[in-house]
């Protein structure tokens, strides 16, 4: 079967820390940065890329549009 | 693999749509009016509509959506976003035309317009945001606040003996034979936000095809004013929302018929 890798790119200065990619994700690949943006909030990140599908769900929720997805098969 | 090999612009599966405007909204984090947004803009991209769309925006947080989404815009006095589309539509029969209210917005101060305009069938798409709450003015008791919710202006949670009983706007406008599709959806997980869009644009598709008013209730959250978390907003409305206002299409015929499906 041929495996699929995925990579996000939040944009961080447009995320608002609101988590509902990180409830969304169905791999645990979003966590919350412990850092701050210019705006003050925690913004999401990838804590665990290796496990990313690129399955997009994480996209599809976020209610600020900051989040572009890359799939590739391998 | 590296994750710099994976991001190239052959591999983009999804990303902004190029009618939405590149700015950052004023809503609250995790509000649901930003994912409709987002939903709409997309559909007018994937449609090609977007130099013959007309979006009539509300009172209420949605005020702004002009700065959002990169079409034509005519904001309305509260509550009488379908019938300035009305007029919108009646001048201009080539335009695609849309209302986007909340419910502090149609359910209340423009329940009249919202009736007699679905009544009349105009060809209009109308997205009714319903968080049960008026979200932008401090969190006070909408019509659709259901029954027990806390509020600023409920502190004890609604009673329907003081209050009366929270309003099923879609219900209603699903009885009226002038509408031809009349769905309720909600936009919390991303199967459900798919399943909205999919909505969305079989109502865009009625209004091009001109079969009558379409109407598109989106279950949402207000997470500052009911004071959570967007997620644990999210879970509240699924126990305490869903149950009132159970999601799925209500009516889905041609104008003319007088009565709902269900």
């Amino acid at each position: 079967m041929a495996k699929v890798r995925g990579a996000v790119v939040v944009d961080k200065e447009g995320c608002k820390g609101c988590a509902l990619c990180v409830e969304a994700c169905p791999e645990d690949v979003l966590a919350l940065n412990k850092d701050v943006n210019s705006r003050g909030y925690h913004y999401s990140y990838m804590e665990n890329p290796e496990a990313c599908i690129g399955c997009a769900n994480c996209g599809v929720v976020c209610p600020d549009t900051c989040i572009t997805i890359y799939r590739v098969k391998v | 693999m590296d994750i710099k090999e994976i991001i190239k612009p052959e591999n983009l599966v999804y990303s902004k749509s190029k009618v939405q405007i590149d700015t950052i909204t004023h809503y609250c984090p995790g509000c649901t009016h930003g994912v409709v947004h987002k939903l709409i803009s997309e559909l007018i991209d994937e449609m090609g509509i977007q130099e013959k769309t007309v979006g009539v925006a509300p009172v209420g947080c949605a005020v702004f959506a002009y700065n959002y989404i990169d079409i034509d815009w005519q904001e309305a006095a509260h509550g009488r976003a379908p019938a300035v589309a009305t007029g919108i539509v009646r001048l201009n029969p080539d335009k695609f035309v849309f209302a986007y209210q909340g419910d502090g917005d149609l359910a209340s101060i423009g329940a009249g317009e919202i009736i007699h305009a679905c009544n009349r069938g105009e060809n209009i798409l109308v997205v009714f945001i319903n968080n049960g709450i008026y979200g932008m003015t401090g969190g006070q008791m909408a019509p659709t606040t259901i029954e027990n919710m806390v509020t600023s202006t409920t502190p004890c949670g609604r009673d329907h003996e003081r209050n009366g009983y929270p309003l099923k706007m879609t219900d209603l406008v699903a009885q009226l034979p002038g509408t031809s599709y009349v769905t309720r959806q909600s936009a919390q997980t991303a199967a459900s936000v798919r399943k909205c869009k999919r909505a969305l644009k079989k109502g865009i598709q009625n209004v091009l095809d001109k079969k009558g008013t379409s109407f598109v209730e989106v279950v949402s959250t207000c997470n500052s004013g009911w004071k959570l978390t967007p997620v644990q907003a999210n879970k509240w409305m699924e126990e305490n929302m869903f149950p009132y206002y159970p999601l799925g299409d209500m009516k889905d015929s041609e104008k003319g018929e007088p009565v709902s499906n269900n």
